[in-house]
């Protein structure tokens, strides 16, 4: 092995661990070296100055997984980004952390930056600053698993976690020019995760290529009794999707994705994509997904009720930060006055009003409605289609400050994701281009529940006949 | 007050006696040290998540099904939204718009008859933690968090603090005999608020409603009720309009106190539990659970009238306390004679009185059948007098020894012996010729005072019916 070990995949690495070529710690100490080195420019990680030899009980085993802030991890910092969990160390790791020891695997202790409980598209609303992206570091890394996505473009990271709930896994990998998988709702544990929307969030792998994708999902995904909303199915090896025949698959266009809004460069990177697919005997056929325009105002509303009542627990009374003041009520606005960053405020206010008496039918029964209609569309798709092929962002990445000030503009960035969360069904982005600004540009496929393996195979042979996921950025 | 007729509504929340907590897997146990019995998810520590106790939603069926409620085959979780320290994740899991079961009913005894008090519905929760206060600040202890609770809302049926109190009592003797529950107010196992309102006698529209809460004894609710009839009453005679409120009862004071309006009223945006699926009850489950209820107290009674010839009114006493009637049908059974009146008369009488005193219910004096049914023996063949046997009572429950050992040891043997009887009764005589004279004049009550000093200076041991029969003859001579 005569590569920086860092910039090796999991699945090159594990070759060489089986070889006994290399061991564990070497890893480590490569990505230490590496993070030392690049990350002051990206600020993937919290805390870095910490370094990954610190802790004396660390393990050090299989190839280290970076995670997001958001993912419980039994006695070190977990607090999504966010003031208002200041010094919090969960007393139990999340499922998925078990099953990544379970599997030989370990955890770096450095959490990876996000958007302040996952409530961004840019990684721009974090308590510890903005995470860079690699492909240009005035841009946004998207969000909200951005610093996850980020370590993974810039080898700050061999494989990460992120989690994503209207496209924080998809849209970052996008930005980055990674590959993100967000599952099926119930294939992975949320025990755990810090919740953002309950009814949206599943965690995922961010890799920088499929074959790591598919073996990382392998790893984490499964039964937990611990969580009432994952489903008891049987997990398939899902590195036996890959190199499969994709002749003869059936693959759905929306028409209404490519509409005013898509990026030219972007549209046009996802019909070459198109072009290739087909060329290997993928049949593609425009379809309709009828109820897309009404995917952001539902997710807006749906996702934020929810959240309004998950951040209801940072009260300042058990955990993390407590604004001082004698008085309860007192205590409970200062804290989460001065807990929480703005993003997380105002949605917290639109969330608790789409819920409040008078208006939760017309908002919030209302958006649960069209959601069903939003699902049935792709129920009624997937009769005949295998997967559906979509850009994952209709932009390439932004500049930083470019959209902060501007909520609504940044919601729509999410405008291609939601609909799979909204649905249920699994989605994975991965690079398909480059802009001529050389930011990477991301194709996402849908398929229906529970058949990642379509996904895979699909991504998998995409991949084997382009070289974008062998670009590397240049840090500057 | 007759002018008026007071509408009550009461809602009950019971804690599930299951071994753990609704939602994880901690115990319940109550009196333990403060957060011993926590986890993550009764915590509500960042990223934990509920998982639903299945015995919990055996146990509310079972309660639904006794009260003759409909059980939904579909139902879910929803999450009531409101902020206090002891409230761990901000929200209660409780039900809101698809309850676990509707439209039961329950008959308590009023007035001699029976009266039909609707229940709305009966559903699941979850409980908050408890605060503790101390000078320089408040702790919450979390032991009770989680623990499965349900709420039994009745409509708004009931007439009066009487009527309240026994449909408190009677649905706690369903519900012990249902075993789910302690039903026990003092450790909060059971709680009650209440809906009041007035209406002219008559009037078919309701009037303005206080909410009371408050209250920790069965006693407390029918005071609070009664105290708040008077209250309304007044206001409305005196022409004022009531203001929708929720008051506190002061169980010292002896008053209810204002605590908020209806303009203060809490919005609790409930929404459907999104970490809980909705579930299906299935009809067998149904049935499976309906044939494990045992035989519920008004059945009881019914058998115990038609098998042991018991009179209806004792019957029901009897049947109140499911341990005690088990004792009860015990001794009837293990009693020679057919007539179990005997029996009956010393359970509603001596027992009952002795367990009062001590604070006990009537299985909790540790009496064994066989001691009862040995003392009642030597009551019946009059070889110690009704107020010997009370005594020997009191000294089992003591001492736990066999009351023939008891009667012995302390010479208790009733003197039926003529001689015996009739060397006191001229004591008797001669210390009282007062009363000899009035005897003979005609008053008939002189003998019993006669009777009376001879049991005193047999203490007690002077079998009574002869002693009155040796007295009568020696006067009538």
């Amino acid at each position: 092995m005569n590569k920086n070990l860092y910039s090796l995949t999991a699945h090159e690495l594990a070759v060489g661990l089986n070889k006994k070529e290399i061991k564990s710690e070497d890893i480590y100490s490569a990505l230490d070296g590496r993070i030392k080195e690049s990350d002051p420019k990206v600020n993937a990680y919290l805390r870095p100055s910490k370094g990954l030899s610190s802790g004396g009980d660390r393990i050090t085993s299989g190839i280290p997984v970076a995670i997001k802030d958001n993912i419980c991890t039994k006695g070190f910092h977990t607090q999504c980004c966010s003031k208002i969990l200041e010094g919090f160390i969960p007393p139990y790791d999340a499922t998925v952390i078990k099953r990544i020891k379970e599997s030989g695997h370990s955890c770096l202790e450095l959490k990876t930056n996000m958007d302040e409980f996952a409530f961004g598209s840019s990684t721009e609303n974090s308590s510890q600053g903005p995470t860079h992206n690699p492909w240009d570091l005035n841009c946004v890394p998207g969000g909200s698993s951005g610093g996850s996505a980020a370590a993974v473009a810039s080898d700050e990271a061999i494989w990460a976690l992120g989690s994503d709930t209207g496209g924080s896994i998809r849209q970052p990998a996008s930005f980055c020019g990674v590959v993100g998988l967000k599952p099926t709702y119930g294939r992975v544990s949320r025990f755990g995760l810090i919740a953002f929307a309950s009814s949206l969030d599943q965690i995922g792998p961010i890799t920088k290529d499929v074959y790591d994708n598919a073996l990382l999902l392998n790893i984490i995904s499964g039964y937990d009794p611990n969580d009432s909303t994952s489903i008891n199915l049987p997990v398939p090896d899902y590195t036996r999707a890959l190199g499969k025949d994709v002749k003869g698959l059936k693959v759905g266009v929306p028409k209404e994705y490519f509409i005013e809004g898509l990026d030219p460069e972007v549209k046009a990177a996802v019909e070459e994509a198109i072009n290739t697919l087909r060329k290997m005997g993928v049949e593609f056929k425009e379809v309709s997904l009828r109820h897309t325009e009404y995917a952001v105002p539902v997710y807006y509303i749906i996702a934020t009720a929810e959240a309004s009542s998950n951040l209801a627990r940072f009260d300042g009374v058990q955990y993390g930060f407590r604004s001082k003041d004698a008085n309860l009520i007192d205590m409970y606005k200062k804290t989460r006055g001065e807990g929480f960053g703005e993003e997380a405020k105002r949605r917290i206010i639109l969330g608790t009003f789409a819920l409040s008496h008078g208006y939760y039918d017309a908002y919030y029964l209302r958006a649960l409605k069209v959601r069903t209609l939003i699902k049935e569309d792709f129920d009624i798709l997937f009769k005949e289609l295998d997967c559906i092929l979509t850009p994952t962002s209709p932009t390439a990445a932004f500049k930083i400050g470019e959209k902060v000030k501007d909520p609504l503009k940044m919601y729509l960035s999410d405008i291609y994701t939601i609909s799979a969360n909204l649905a249920g069904i699994p989605g994975i982005s991965l690079p398909c281009g480059l802009t001529k600004n050389g930011l990477p540009i991301g194709l996402q496929i849908l398929a229906p529940h529970f058949q990642e393996e379509k996904i895979f195979s699909l991504a998998y042979a995409y991949e084997q006949n382009t070289d974008w996921h062998k670009l590397k950025p240049k840090l500057t | 007050m007759s002018k008026y007729e007071a509408v009550i509504g009461l809602e009950v929340h019971l804690h599930l006696s299951t071994k753990t907590k609704a939602f994880c897997g901690c115990s319940t146990e109550f009196g333990k040290e403060a957060n011993s019995q926590t986890c993550p998810v009764c915590l509500g520590l960042p990223g934990s998540l509920p998982v639903f106790n299945g015995t919990a939603l055996d146990y509310a069926i079972k309660v639904a099904l006794a009260l003759n409620c409909k059980v939904q085959e579909y139902t879910k979780f929803d999450r009531k939204n409101y902020f206090y320290p002891d409230l761990p994740k901000g929200y209660q899991i409780s039900q809101y718009d698809l309850p676990l079961s509707l439209d039961g009913f329950l008959n308590i005894e009023t007035e001699g008859s029976l009266k039909r008090i609707g229940i709305t519905r009966v559903h699941m929760e979850e409980d908050a933690g408890k605060l503790v206060h101390e000078n320089d600040g408040s702790l919450v202890d979390f032991n009770r968090a989680g623990v499965p609770l349900l709420e039994i809302v009745s409509q708004p049926d009931i007439n009066s603090p009487e009527e309240a109190y026994q449909y408190l009592s009677t649905l706690k003797s369903i519900i012990e005999y249902l075993d789910v529950s302690d039903c026990d107010m003092e450790k909060g196992s059971l709680r009650c608020d209440a809906n009041i309102s007035l209406r002219p006698l008559g009037e078919s529209k309701l009037g303005v409603k206080t909410e009371l809460k408050n209250m920790n004894s069965f006693k407390g609710v029918k005071d609070a009720l009664s105290y708040e009839i008077k209250r309304q009453a007044q206001l409305l005679e005196s022409g004022e309009i009531l203001t929708q409120e929720t008051r506190l009862w002061d169980a010292k004071e002896l008053k209810t106190i204002s605590m908020r309006t209806k303009e203060g009223a809490k919005d609790y945006r409930y929404f459907p539990e999104p970490d809980l699926p909705p579930f299906i009850i299935t009809d067998a489950k149904i049935e499976e659970i309906r044939k494990s209820i045992p035989e519920l107290p008004h059945e009881k009674a019914s058998r115990f009238v038609e098998s042991y010839g018991l009179l209806e009114y004792d019957a029901k006493i009897l049947v109140a306390s499911k341990k005690d009637a088990l004792f009860a049908e015990e001794c009837f059974n293990a009693y020679p004679g057919k007539d179990k009146k005997l029996i009956v008369n010393w359970f509603i009488g001596p027992l009952m009185a002795e367990a009062n005193n001590r604070n006990l219910s009537i299985s909790g004096l540790n009496i064994s059948s066989a001691y009862l049914i040995e003392l009642l023996g030597f009551l019946s063949r009059n070889e110690i007098s009704n107020l010997t046997a009370k005594s020997v009572l009191s000294d089992m429950i003591d001492t736990a020894e066999a009351p023939g050992k008891i009667i012995k040891s302390k010479n208790l043997v009733q003197i039926s012996d003529g001689q015996a009887l009739k060397e006191i009764m001229e004591e008797v005589i001669g210390e009282n010729q007062k009363s000899v004279t009035d005897y003979k004049s005609g008053k008939e009550n002189a003998l019993m005072f006669l009777v009376g000093q001879l049991m005193r200076k047999s203490q007690g041991k002077a079998n009574p019916k002869i002693a009155r029969e040796l007295l009568k003859e020696r006067l009538n001579a």
